[in-house]
């Protein structure tokens, strides 16, 4: 009864495919927890079964103690569940759409109203816009306020920020991080990896499989010291270049630069003087701070081998 | 029933908003019944006649001037036997009368031109009314009852007030549940603690109440402007009509438990139940005139025992007694149909 939610050996097929496979998980109480993982790595499927909408081929998953399949009816007043894309009636206004919400659940919201009023206080402003015209940061208050306005213990957020600015985004995780203070538990998934330190612990997933569980810090910290910056001027020829050295395990693109995983004894003034002997020109190999990302990167490089 | 009230706005909400289904629900039934009750008739008008006389008494005189004058008729003269085939091949005239007197009898001829057979019968039935008039010898004598002029406006509107609430039910009714699914909005309606049957019945309502509007619209315009007989019945029609409503609410849920976009939602209704509505279910084809295998189909659509029991009521103006077994019949398909849309409902929820 310790956890929040208590996942065990769950699986979930669509037709052959396997959406899902053998997921254990576990979230404390009040936690901010976070679901990491591409598109299709079987995110939303996850939050599906765990809203009650989705039946689990196998395996159980309970939230408060609740069976999302046996005790479904109670555990729905529990869960304030925000589906991928805003789930909003795009022709109701604002003030229409968070009304009709709050009287699904035979609340009102003025009894919510401490609850979402960081989250609503700037929609305030225009109660009758249409839901429809509403920018991609502000549908996503809106419907972050409905799935609040019924006071939920645990916030299901399946990718509350894609297909939003990075200025709104920000302002997202702050609000959920002022809800956090209010005892809610929070299990917000995304596919951005630099989404992923702003969650207490997170849950890697790739192919319906849990990768890894913990701490960003702690997963960021078993990348190790072996990762490498490189550039130069010509970055697709250092690319393929850099792949064929014996010391070097793996290298990829990573925003403007290049990474590299190297095997131990990599020199990297040996490497550049190499690769300018090759022709290359501007090489500057150095020492990089390693993120989820490239924690992802080996995860499924592993996988695959 | 707060919840369900408030299910009920949201939709109305959804309708009104919505200006283009609005106009489109409520002029289609209105445009349909004055096309059809005016501009479209079955009835041939103009019908370009000449006749062979072989010897001209009274009798055919008389005759002859009775098609001069009646309106129906464009008298184009006499001609001989043999502009008979020419005047035909050439579309010059419609029907040739001939008539020739033989030992003082009169005996009638009518050739027509059959290249559009509904017209042949037509014009054929129109001639020998005329010279069964004139010939008061002859045994037979023709009477239509109900619909005495023949006027097909009112025919019509039992069929259009079928293929109308098919139309509006069913595809409105599954594309409002189909695009909720689409739009995701299904799933949060799922996730709160409302019953499911509160979603549906939050859905068939205001499409109920919609339908009833558009039912009266009809029924004002066709005891109206197209002059249906008023009697009692009106009270029946009424009630079947509401029955019929229901059984296509239940259709258009079916449609939307299997569809999954609104694309296919509007396909699926469309195809499904436009087609064999329009052409199997008696509303321009009769029914004995089809082969059996499709006469055996046309049992299954409920448009046709709708629109029987409609004509018997508006037109032939029998009353409850005598649409026992259509009512029978709408009434199980609508317990069938709404039983399996519920069922479907309940166990498309959960995968």
């Amino acid at each position: 009864m310790d956890c929040a939610v208590k996942i065990d050996n769950l699986s979930k097929l669509y037709g052959k495919k396997e959406a899902l496979s053998n997921i254990d998980l576990k979230v404390e109480k009040g936690e901010m927890f976070g679901i990491i993982g591409p598109d299709g790595a079987g995110k939303s499927t996850l939050y599906k079964i765990m809203a009650t909408l989705l039946l689990p081929d196998s395996g159980k998953a309970s939230i408060f103690g609740l069976d999302t399949v046996r005790d479904y009816r109670k555990l729905r007043e529990k869960i304030g569940y925000m589906p991928e894309r805003f789930s909003l009636y795009q022709d109701l206004t604002v003030a229409e759409n968070l009304n009709f919400f709050a009287s699904l659940f035979g609340v009102k919201i003025k009894d919510s109203y401490d609850l979402i009023a960081p989250v609503f206080s700037q929609l305030e402003k225009f109660p009758n816009r249409k839901a429809g015209a509403l920018s991609g940061g502000m549908k996503q208050k809106l419907a972050l306020s409905c799935a609040l306005i019924h006071r939920p213990a645990i916030l299901l957020l399946d990718e509350p920020t894609t297909g939003v600015d990075a200025i709104s985004r920000n302002e997202f995780w702050e609000m959920l991080s002022k809800l956090r203070e209010r005892d809610i538990t929070i299990l917000v998934s995304t596919s951005y990896m630099d989404e992923a330190n702003r969650c207490e612990r997170i849950a890697m997933i790739n192919k319906g499989r849990i990768l890894e569980v913990g701490t960003p810090q702690n997963l960021v910290s078993r990348i190790g010291e072996n990762l490498f910056n490189a550039v130069g001027e010509n970055m697709f020829r250092l690319l393929s270049e850099l792949r064929v050295m014996p010391e070097i395990e793996d290298c990829y693109t990573f925003g403007s630069t290049l990474h590299i995983v190297a095997k131990k004894g990599f020199n990297p003034a040996r490497a550049k003087l190499e690769l300018e002997e090759k022709g290359l020109k501007g090489i500057s190999i150095y020492p990089a701070k390693g993120d989820i990302e490239d924690l992802f990167i080996k995860l499924t490089r592993n996988e695959e081998m | 029933m707060a919840i369900l009230g408030s299910l009920i706005k949201k939709e109305v909400l959804h309708i009104v908003r919505d200006p283009r289904t609005m106009v489109i629900t409520i002029l289609m039934p209105v445009v349909l019944l004055l096309l059809f009750g005016f501009a479209i008739s079955t009835e041939v008008n103009d019908v370009r006649i000449a006749a062979v006389v072989d010897r001209h008494t009274d009798e055919t005189r008389n005759l002859l001037e009775k098609i001069r004058v009646n309106h129906y008729f464009t008298f184009l003269g006499l001609t001989s036997e043999n502009e008979v085939e020419y005047l035909l091949r050439s579309g010059k005239a419609d029907a040739i009368l001939i008539l020739r007197t033989d030992e003082t009898r009169l005996k009638g001829e009518i050739v027509a031109d059959a290249s559009n057979p509904t017209n042949a019968q037509s014009v054929a039935t129109y001639i020998m009314g005329v010279i069964n008039n004139g010939v008061s010898s002859s045994p037979v004598l023709t009477y239509t009852l109900y619909n005495p002029q023949m006027k097909s406006s009112y025919n019509f509107v039992p069929g259009i007030m079928g293929m109308i609430f098919i139309l509006i039910c069913a595809i409105m009714t599954s594309v409002s549940i189909v695009r909720e699914k689409e739009n995701g909005t299904m799933n949060l309606l799922l996730v709160s603690p409302i019953k499911p049957a509160t979603i549906i019945l939050g859905k068939l309502i205001p499409y109920f109440l919609l339908s009833c509007i558009i039912l009266l619209i009809m029924m004002l315009i066709s005891y109206t402007l197209l002059g249906l007989p008023v009697s009692v019945t009106i009270i029946d029609v009424v009630l079947v009509s509401l029955l019929y409503i229901v059984l296509s609410l239940s259709f258009g849920l079916l449609v939307s438990t299997i569809a999954d976009s609104q694309l296919t939602a509007l396909i699926g209704s469309a195809v499904i139940l436009m087609l064999p509505v329009i052409m199997l279910s008696g509303m321009i084809f009769p029914i004995d005139n089809m082969p059996v295998f499709l006469q055996f189909i046309s049992c299954v659509i409920p448009a046709r025992w709708y629109i029987e029991a409609m004509r018997k009521l508006m037109i032939q103006q029998l009353d409850f007694s005598f649409i026992y077994q259509e009512i029978i019949i709408l009434f199980s398909m609508t317990i069938l149909l709404m039983s399996l849309s519920i069922c479907k409902f309940y166990s498309s929820q959960k995968k």
